[in-house]
């Protein structure tokens, strides 16, 4: 015996096998057999059994009349008609009728069939015999000699060439199919380190497209902005705005606490990516107090009066800054592209 | 002769004739024989598995409905269509042909819900179908493979789940999209490498929907269909499994035949399920793609939420600690990464311990009698620590939602998270096999003392006794029908003729976890032939 077997003694015997019949004398605990039908009323009243049928009538009838519903429904409501139901609120008519009607219809035929077999249908419990899933060991052996005498008829394992070589081709023909998926994308190349942004371009601002002021950004407020130049009406614009969204605020200069951030600056103004350096969300909801932004996805905090610095959460580095100025023209300008890429952090991004 | 058959072709009914006509061809009449009368237990748990069948036809009957009108592109188009609020605002033709399907085809917007409310269902039943078939051992021989298949059902469940509902291209679902590349970016060497490969270029491009259509509406139901029909020709080749009881042992199973009995209670379930998500679709709004607009990557809603099943992911990446290495010029987001590889761990952990089981307990016979859970103390312990682990990442992938509802904060909860992955599932798991055994105890008191009746009695000299019933002979036999399996013992160092053995690693760990699984302290024994003599024989009551 191998180590690995487990003695047949050290494994419970299945309980109701052990016992023959001498046994079960002495077990009070022996298995004493199925126990007896008991009749249902539906078996020994027929007016029991008549009310069941009534019943299951009944809920196939309710079922036709639903359908009906849903077709009338259907024709008879405006697609765009709303009404209140309580407590949902409203909701469009047709949703809710088609919904209602379709839901009895379905229902109805469920609960008819389910009452037909708990109440009409025999409930006599059968024993089947069930049989070992593995073979006999005669089935086996044949299997075995069978193959044997295929793996031989084959000469797969005598002629090791022809072997050797077939598996050299079957290892080999998947790398066409490999290669058809080299055309599903570019390669990253530089792409992840640029965006839209760069020297001498002007700040707009998303919500009125016009060019900013240092004036127009107020203590207190989150602003968003997008390189000039840049329309939602470019094909490229939602893969431009993913690595170019900007968000300022204005702070006192004496609050910046950090010296570069504090360079980068324009009037107290500070720029920050908007994407989130976690896994890419946009960062939305401002603190003005602390000038903490949030980002709604996974909570992670920045700190904008610090350089972006992570304060909570889950990314692992700070809000990459865009360095500004105010231009002869007295609106704010990028003095290049972001210095750090944008967004989450990938292997290459160093 | 050849009058004599046609004879009888005459008589034979039409249905008898056609069935002829079939046998001749696909042999149904052997297919029958053995399958016509077959033979299932019935119990209430046994359903779940036909609500994951259900909902899944549903599913797909939904499904090919919605692909007559959604159009799985991302070309932008401006919309004019009659949902007011957002006449003139560009989007993809996706979320234009969801809105279409939403606003403009009459009942379309039933359909889409019952699609969605039904994915929600369809993962959640099959997770707790899994469940069941955890907790009652079913998974045992001979239908380990079965249980593999179950789940990669789930996991290819919930991956379908995720393409699909990321194919209205809305406001929501563009930011769970966003997540799944920034998670791929995260992947060391290849993840950039990846991602654009897989978005045709960089995050968003205009390929994903298409590419996750194909991915959701042909690929991943291709496979699941094909695992499901294998999960329920296993399910019928094996014999459904059944609870112990009188008559009722490992080689019978006993309740009633396929036809009549389950295919009305089976056939009419189906038509529940359908209704009962068919109401649910009538009522509840699922997915208000028009509530939350068209995906702009620099635009998001607060309270974003993925559907249910992926909340434990989102869990992981939530309280994950934001550590970043950098070096030689590369790095290694294990932030992100980390919770990336934690994720299949957490599947897979309750997928593999089918087969720690039955490594640890050596056992190689067919069980085709279902355990209760507390008599497997062990077992059910460690499904209630896998539970555990997961709904703890279910909060912390919800921290935001709990936060603002509970008024907690969310720096706790994230703590909390963070010290429960580690410390809930072992407290759960303690205290899962210690109320297993009490309630093994409580089986014991009563086969040995039978059932409490709520009479008290006073005796003459004026104590009171409550009189316990004697329970039936049935009632004994399900209470002591289970097995306690014995802990492996090391063989001795040396062998009976003096030779040292050489013990493996593997042989000893297996001692181990077969103690820990089945020593001292896991179980109580349970009630004795002998023992219940002693006690009923005579010397008086208690």
């Amino acid at each position: 015996m191998s180590s690995q077997d487990i003695p047949e003694e050290t494994l419970p015997a299945a309980h109701g096998d052990a016992h023959g019949a001498v046994a079960t004398a002495d077990d009070p605990f022996a298995d004493p057999g199925l126990p007896p039908h008991e009749h249902r009323k539906q078996d020994i009243d027929e007016r029991a059994a008549q009310r069941s049928e009534r019943v299951v009538a009944f809920l196939f009838t309710l079922s036709m009349l639903a359908t009906v519903g849903f077709i009338a429904a259907y024709v008879s409501l405006p697609v765009d008609k709303s009404i209140y139901v309580f407590p949902i609120g409203h909701i469009s008519a047709l949703n809710f009728a088609l919904g209602l009607t379709l839901g009895v219809a379905l229902f109805c035929i469920g609960a008819g069939a389910v009452h037909w077999a708990r109440t009409l249908m025999s409930d006599v419990e059968h024993a089947d015999e069930r049989h070992p899933i593995e073979a006999s060991p005669e089935v086996k052996a044949k299997v075995l000699a069978d193959f044997k005498a295929g793996a031989e008829e084959s000469t797969f394992g005598r002629r090791k060439l022809l072997r050797n070589t077939m598996f050299g081709a079957l290892a080999l023909v998947p790398l066409s199919g490999v290669m058809l998926l080299r055309d599903l994308g570019p390669l990253p190349g530089t792409k992840l380190r640029k965006t839209a942004w760069s020297e001498g371009k002007m700040l707009i601002n998303q919500n009125t497209l016009q060019p900013l002021r240092p004036e127009d950004v107020q203590v207190g407020s989150l602003t968003f902005a997008m390189p000039e130049g840049m329309s939602e009406e470019d094909h490229d614009f939602q893969k431009e705005i993913a690595k170019a969204a900007l968000m300022i605020v204005r702070l006192r200069p004496e609050n910046i606490k950090d010296k570069k951030s504090l360079d980068w600056s324009a009037d107290g103004i500070v720029a920050y990516s908007k994407i989130c350096t976690h896994v890419g969300c946009p960062i939305s909801l401002y603190e003005q107090q602390t000038h903490h932004v949030l980002c709604p996805c996974h909570q992670s905090t920045f700190d904008l009066s610090d350089g972006g610095r992570v304060i909570f959460g889950p990314a692992g580095h700070a809000l990459p800054q865009l360095r500004i100025k105010v231009n002869d023209k007295g609106y704010l300008e990028a003095m290049g592209d972001f210095s750090e890429p944008v967004g989450p952090a990938y292997w290459e991004r160093g | 002769m050849s009058t004599a058959t046609t004879d009888n072709r005459r008589k034979a009914p039409a249905g008898e004739r056609v069935a002829d006509w079939a046998d001749g061809r696909l042999g149904i009449y052997s297919l029958a024989k053995v399958n016509m009368r077959k033979i299932f237990p019935d119990h209430w748990s046994f359903m779940l598995g036909e609500v994951c069948l259900y909902s899944f036809m549903i599913i797909i009957l939904t499904g090919v409905y919605l692909t007559l009108f959604f159009h799985p592109s991302m070309n932008e188009v401006v919309y004019h269509g009659s949902y007011v609020p957002m006449q003139g605002m560009r989007m993809s033709e996706a979320f234009k042909s969801t809105m279409d399907i939403s606003f403009d085809v009459r009942g379309g917007l039933l359909i889409r819900q019952i699609h969605h409310w039904a994915a929600l269902i369809f993962v959640a039943a099959m997770l707790v179908h899994m469940m069941r078939v955890f907790f009652t051992g079913a998974f045992r021989k001979p239908r380990e493979v079965n249980w593999v298949f179950g789940f990669l059902l789930l996991v290819l469940g919930m991956f379908t789940g995720f393409t699909g509902y990321s194919l209205p291209d809305d406001l929501l679902s563009g930011t769970g999209v966003r997540f799944m590349e920034g998670a791929i970016l995260s992947i060391p060497i290849v993840g950039t490498y990846v991602s654009m490969f897989l978005f045709g270029g960089e995050f968003p491009g205009s390929d994903f929907v298409p590419r996750f259509f194909s991915i959701h509406v042909l690929l991943l139901p291709g496979v699941m269909l094909g695992l499901l029909v294998a999960h329920l020709i296993l399910v019928f080749y094996h014999k459904h499994t059944q609870f112990p009881g009188p008559g009722r042992t490992n080689n019978n199973v006993v309740g009633m035949p396929l036809l009549p009995v389950y295919m009305a209670k089976a056939g009419g379930f189906f038509f529940l399920v359908f209704g009962v998500i068919a109401a649910i679709a009538g009522l509840a709004s699922i997915n208000p793609i028009w509530a939350m607009g068209p995906y702009r990557p620099d635009q998001v809603s607060t309270g974003a939420q993925p559907d249910w099943y992926m909340g434990f992911s989102e869990g992981l990446i939530r309280v994950m600690p934001g550590w970043e290495i950098n070096l030689w010029g590369h790095t290694l987001v294990l932030g992100v990464f980390i919770p990336l590889m934690i994720f299949p761990l957490v599947l897979a952990a309750i997928a593999v311990y089918p087969f720690i089981e039955s490594w640890v307990t050596g056992d190689k016979r067919e069980h085709h009698l279902l355990d209760r859970p507390r008599n497997a103390p062990t077992r059910t312990a460690f499904g209630v620590a896998w539970l555990t682990w997961y709904l703890v990442l279910l909060v912390g992938g919800g921290n935001d939602l709990w936060a603002t509802h509970f008024h907690l904060s969310i720096n706790a909860i994230t703590w909390f998270v963070r010290i429960g992955f580690f410390v809930g599932p072992v407290l759960a798991f303690i205290a899962t096999r210690r109320i297993c055994m009490g309630l093994q105890r409580r089986d014991k008191e009563k086969v040995l003392h039978g059932r409490e009746s709520g009479i008290i009695k006073r005796l003459p000299h004026g104590e009171f006794v409550e009189i316990h019933e004697p329970i039936s002979q049935e009632q004994m036999h399900t209470l002591t029908a289970h097995e306690q399996p014995k802990p492996l013992e090391l063989e001795p160092e040396v062998d009976e003729n003096g030779v040292a053995r050489k013990i493996g690693a593997g042989q000893k760990l297996r001692v181990k976890l077969s103690k820990g699984f089945y020593g001292e302290g896991t179980h109580i024994p349970k009630a004795t032939a002998e023992e219940y003599r002693e006690i009923t024989s005579g010397h008086g009551h208690h």
